[in-house]
């Protein structure tokens, strides 16, 4: 029986795991769908609180799934649904890149790296701006993203303690200003 | 397919490099720290940063071109990048450690949270240092998207690309996948047309 149950909530997430793309948004409807309306693990109300939830915590939005694993079944539903929702796309990933480095050395891939190059900076920017329209952070948020990037580009700090800064910058600047 | 389409004496196409190197535990701690700072996004840029700038690691194209396939096929793109990262430097081994690594602090932070939650909601300092790490990100992901342009986008074509990518992606929210299923062709050929001229030049 919790067997079948551990079963079912890591089975319910492998198709999920395709579907993720970039930061996971694009799955938030199919687990909302699942686990609210037809399981009925978790209430309307429990879905918009453990959304709130994994936004604030750190990692990939479908952290959410993990969530959702602990209140059925605890630490080992936790465990099932990460592993439903990341090891399946985990896997693809790592046999294309095998298969990937295997024609290393070739014309062919040495041109496919450098066509792809400005194609990753590119996505990078876009994903800048995507970071810059999901924030409300205003004023303040601007200044900080533009002394770090400042920064970043003139001096080799630690990214580590420069995400860290920025985040005691913000909440003292809005202390103060706000 | 390979050098050998080109029957002119072709220089020995750029020698793979050298198979590099990182211990499991340098790997662990990279991606241990991606994953406890990542509120909202950026962290490709730190894995850039990390692995071609200061560690040296892999070569700027080899990751660009992680980076790009991370993004393009399903799953989470940090997730595919630590799978990616980790199987340069280290196999399946490495592949594993980069992973766990990355969702260690996300599992335990997100049902702690959960445990605390009525709390954490009127914290507000909280919640604006959640929004000045996501700005700082943002910061980040500029400097080295700046650095890695002058140090490796050279040409109108490169540069075009790039642009059109920004702009399709980022400012018209078109489909990720569609526009580098059409873009990535484009590019592609402009370089393998690029080497051939290089080629001919000699």
């Amino acid at each position: 029986m919790r067997g079948d149950l551990l079963w079912t909530v890591f089975i319910v997430f492998v198709p999920m795991s395709f579907l993720a793309i970039g930061g996971g948004a694009s799955i938030l409807a199919p687990i909302h769908h699942q686990a609210v309306e037809v399981y009925g693990w978790i209430s309307q109300r429990e879905f918009v609180d453990m959304f709130a939830i994994s936004r604030a915590a750190p990692g990939p939005g479908s952290i959410l799934v993990t969530l959702i694993g602990w209140k059925v079944a605890g630490w080992p539903g936790a465990l099932v649904a990460s592993l439903g929702i990341f090891l399946p796309s985990s896997l693809l990933c790592y046999g294309v890149t095998k298969a990937w480095n295997r024609a290393r050395g070739t014309r062919f891939h040495a041109a496919i790296e450098q066509g792809l190059t400005p194609i990753a900076a590119g996505l990078m920017l876009a994903g800048a701006l995507a970071i810059v329209r999901s924030s409300d952070s205003g004023p303040i948020g601007w200044a900080v993203a533009a002394l770090a990037t400042a920064i970043m580009y003139w001096r080799n700090i630690q990214p580590l303690l420069m995400l860290f800064a920025g985040g005691v910058l913000y909440a003292v600047a809005n202390l103060i200003l706000g | 397919m390979s050098e050998s389409s080109s029957e002119t004496t072709v220089p020995a196409p750029a020698a793979p490099h050298p198979v590099p190197t990182a211990s499991l535990r340098s790997l662990f701690w990279l991606f241990f720290q991606i994953g406890a700072m990542s509120f909202g996004g950026g962290l490709v840029a730190w894995v850039y940063r990390e692995v071609v700038e200061k560690r040296h690691w892999l070569p700027a194209p080899d990751l660009m071109s992680g980076i790009a396939l991370s993004q393009v096929l399903p799953g989470i793109n940090i997730t595919n990048l630590a799978v990616y990262v980790g199987q340069r430097m280290r196999g399946m081994t490495g592949s594993i450690v980069s992973l766990i690594a990355l969702l260690v602090v996300p599992f335990f932070a997100v049902i702690g949270l959960a445990a605390v939650y009525a709390k954490i909601d009127s914290i507000s300092w909280a919640h604006d240092f959640m929004a000045g790490v996501a700005a700082a990100a943002v910061g980040l992901v500029l400097s080295v998207t700046l650095k890695s342009v002058r140090a490796g986008i050279r040409g109108i074509g490169p540069i075009a690309v790039l642009i059109a990518v920004f702009v399709a992606v980022g400012i018209l929210r078109w489909s990720l996948v569609a526009v580098v299923l059409v873009l990535a062709p484009t590019s592609v050929a402009l370089a393998w047309w690029k080497q051939g001229a290089k080629t001919d030049a000699r």
